[in-house]
């Protein structure tokens, strides 16, 4: 079952919501239901299944209606209409009280502005969920200087936010958040406000905490490429509806529609996509053998290539034009074991951007191998470039900005 | 050519005034000595202590407002001054007068502020009522004040309250609407009641204005001192009316004088002490 689940949600903000939505219902659009009631849809019949551990991005220029549907997930924001379940329970059913202990316990929220208490230091900050839930000062701080230190920021804890940079005060914000140890973290343009060398580190310790608290986070962002980044998998959104949610590699290789197309045209494949979306499994494993058994048993797959094993793992990668040279050449290795390319291997998740070096030099498929030293697949240097010459080719529809610098 | 309007408003309002003066006398009579009470015993302290003792407390709160010496040594200067103008005593039950009414503002005007913060209606229904305040002559509310409490220092204090509070109303509106709404919604967000939201984020992050409107609100009630001493307060606003009335030119300066002098050392503690708060905010914002 999905940890949090949205069902039909809607909301219009305005002087009269419920009629607004009879006219939504009734087919009226956004653009529409403004001229004529000067009210606005926020989000339409938004459904979305966020699962236990994921990095769950929603990814929408300004006025998409990101920032109201994270809103809807911790109740800063009440629906007009749908529901919103956390572990198959309504929360809109929720009293004041039980609101409140819902928030301290299962939720807990990033800013893009940080949000943080300008009057209080950096632990007082930090401990302030478990100060509402009225934890002791003594438990609190020890928690909240714990917190301090894993983000990085041992030493400043009597500062006041405003002595720190951008970046410091998010990670305040951040380690403010992972304290309450709530189990569900939503981050709401966490990184936009940072500078763009700052982001990049910010994603990376929040992959590397997440890795290691499995924590379910729900990020909200308008730049793609960090929704490629960081996303296990992406909602777009547009005009408060979701356009589509997929893995990075599926929305990049199969956009659902030409606005998500425009999206993604910009983007860098080599970044945003793993070893894993171009490799094609392979067809044949071969021990080490004779030459002739080896060129028989590659021609029965109809493979070009093989991957050498030995009896502890990995050797390395044939060619079947090479295997055929070397029994016609003299002097040639006689077995298999000598004559494979002891190419680099590559972990499924690696961005392809990092393969690319090696692929242009090995003269051979590169073998993808997992942590478990298993075979997934092989990266042909073909593959890799047909990959990254479909941006060349595609022509984009015109008039939709990709990289939206505004985050209002 | 005109409706005679003014003929039976003024009936009505002396019945009404006469009724609540019959009806309510007692329950008047009684906030009157819950008043006067505090009053006397500050009044007490204040003109009993020896006046170097009270030289050095003043010298104590301006360097704890401000953590700067000068500016304590200062104050206490005028002060001193004031004692030399020989009008020590005529002071001391100033301030006394002053600081009763000042309390009685911040416990009337911060709540009222905060309430005109959360609700545009509430706002919207105090603002005239401020702006009434703020304008009527005080000689008006000052007839039925002291058909109610008699003459003396209670109608004068209730006077200097309807006076002096809508500033500071307005200013703690104002700064609790300004905290960054972020802010409030991140206490939100961490399951902050909204009591806790007020005692924790508003109200420490509206201090700055706060502090400003008390310091509004005690100039404003050392401007009413003169008009207290017609309906029978003690201090230097008397010697100010004596001096009126006697066509005594220096008296009425020498009062003048303290008067000014007295608003310099309240205002420049009170504005110490809202910049020193607001350090570690403004930056922020």
């Amino acid at each position: 079952m999905a940890l949090i689940e949205l069902r039909h949600v809607t909301k219009i903000f305005g002087r009269a919501p419920r009629e607004g939505l009879a006219r939504v219902r009734a087919g009226v659009g956004k653009e529409q239901l403004l001229a004529e009631t000067g009210m606005v849809l926020g989000l339409h019949d938004v459904n979305l299944a966020i699962e236990p551990g994921e990095i769950f991005v929603v990814m929408g220029l300004s006025g998409s209606g990101k920032s109201t549907l994270i809103r809807h997930l911790n109740r800063l924001i009440d629906p007009t209409d749908g529901e919103v379940l956390v572990d198959g329970e309504d929360i809109l059913t929720f009293s004041a009280r039980a609101l409140e202990a819902f928030r301290r316990r299962r939720m807990s929220m990033v800013f893009q502005r940080f949000g943080l208490m300008p009057h209080r230091t950096v632990l007082a900050n930090v401990a302030y969920g478990l100060e509402v839930r009225g934890e002791a000062r003594r438990a609190r701080e020890r928690t909240a200087r714990d917190w301090v230190e894993r983000v990085g920021l041992a030493g400043y804890e009597d500062s006041y936010p405003h002595q720190l940079s951008g970046g410091m005060q998010q990670r305040v914000g951040l380690a403010r958040a992972l304290a309450t140890g709530a189990d569900i973290l939503l981050m709401d343009e966490a990184f936009s406000a940072l500078d763009p060398l700052i982001r990049s580190q910010m994603q990376d310790q929040l992959i590397a905490l997440q890795a290691e608290l499995n924590r379910t986070v729900v990020f909200i962002t308008h730049d793609l490429d960090e929704a490629l980044r960081i996303g296990t998998r992406i909602a777009i959104l547009k005009d408060g509806v979701v356009v589509q949610v997929g893995t990075p590699a599926e929305i990049l290789l199969a956009p659902a529609d030409d606005y998500v197309a425009a999206f993604v045209r910009d983007v860098n494949r080599a970044r945003a996509l793993t070893v894993e979306a171009v490799m094609k499994p392979p067809v044949c494993r071969l021990t080490d053998e004779t030459l002739d058994r080896a060129l028989a048993e590659m021609r029965r797959h109809g493979a070009a290539e093989a991957v050498v094993m030995a009896a502890d793992g990995y050797r390395g990668v044939v060619t079947a034009a090479k295997v055929e040279a070397a029994l016609q050449a003299k002097g040639a290795p006689r077995r298999l074991a000598e004559l494979a390319v002891a190419a680099p291997t590559f972990t499924p998740d690696t961005p392809i951007e990092r393969l690319v070096p090696a692929a242009l030099q090995a003269g051979v498929p590169l073998p993808v191998v997992d942590e478990a030293g298993n075979v997934k697949g092989l990266v042909t240097p073909e593959a890799v470039g047909k990959m990254l010459a479909e941006r060349e080719a595609e022509t984009a529809p015109a008039g939709i900005e990709t990289k939206p610098r505004d985050a209002a | 050519m005109f409706p005679d309007l003014g003929g039976p408003l003024r009936q009505a309002t002396n019945r009404l005034v006469e009724h609540i003066v019959v009806a309510y006398g007692d329950g008047f009579e009684a906030l009157a000595d819950t008043i006067l009470v505090v009053l006397v015993a500050i009044e007490r302290t204040l003109r009993e202590a020896h006046p170097a003792f009270v030289l050095a407390a003043i010298g104590l709160l301006a360097f704890l407002a401000a953590r700067r010496i000068v500016l304590a040594l200062t104050m206490v200067a005028c002060a001193y001054v004031i004692g030399a103008l020989g009008l020590w005593d005529q002071a001391m039950q100033t301030v006394a007068i002053m600081v009763v009414s000042v309390l009685l503002s911040i416990l009337i005007g911060i709540p009222l502020g905060i309430a005109s913060a959360r609700s545009n209606r509430v706002r919207a229904t105090i603002n005239p009522v401020l702006d009434l305040m703020q304008t009527i002559p005080s000689f008006v509310y000052l007839i039925p004040a002291a058909m109610l409490f008699g003459l003396g220092k209670v109608p004068a204090i209730l006077a200097t309250v309807i006076y002096a509070t809508p500033p500071l109303i307005r200013l703690t509106d104002l700064g609790i609407r300004e905290v960054d709404r972020e802010v409030v919604e991140a206490s939100r967000a961490f399951g902050a009641t909204r009591w806790q939201i007020l005692t924790g984020v508003q109200v420490p992050l509206a201090l700055p204005s706060i502090m400003q409107g008390i310091n509004q609100t005690m100039m404003m009630a050392l401007a009413m001192v003169v008009i207290a001493s017609m309906i029978g307060a003690r201090g230097v606003g008397e010697t100010v009316l004596l001096g009126l009335q006697r066509g005594d030119s220096g008296q009425g300066l020498l009062g003048g004088l303290a008067i000014v002098l007295l608003a310099i050392v309240f205002d420049r503690i009170t504005q110490a002490y809202g910049s020193r708060v607001q350090t570690h905010r403004a930056a922020g914002a």
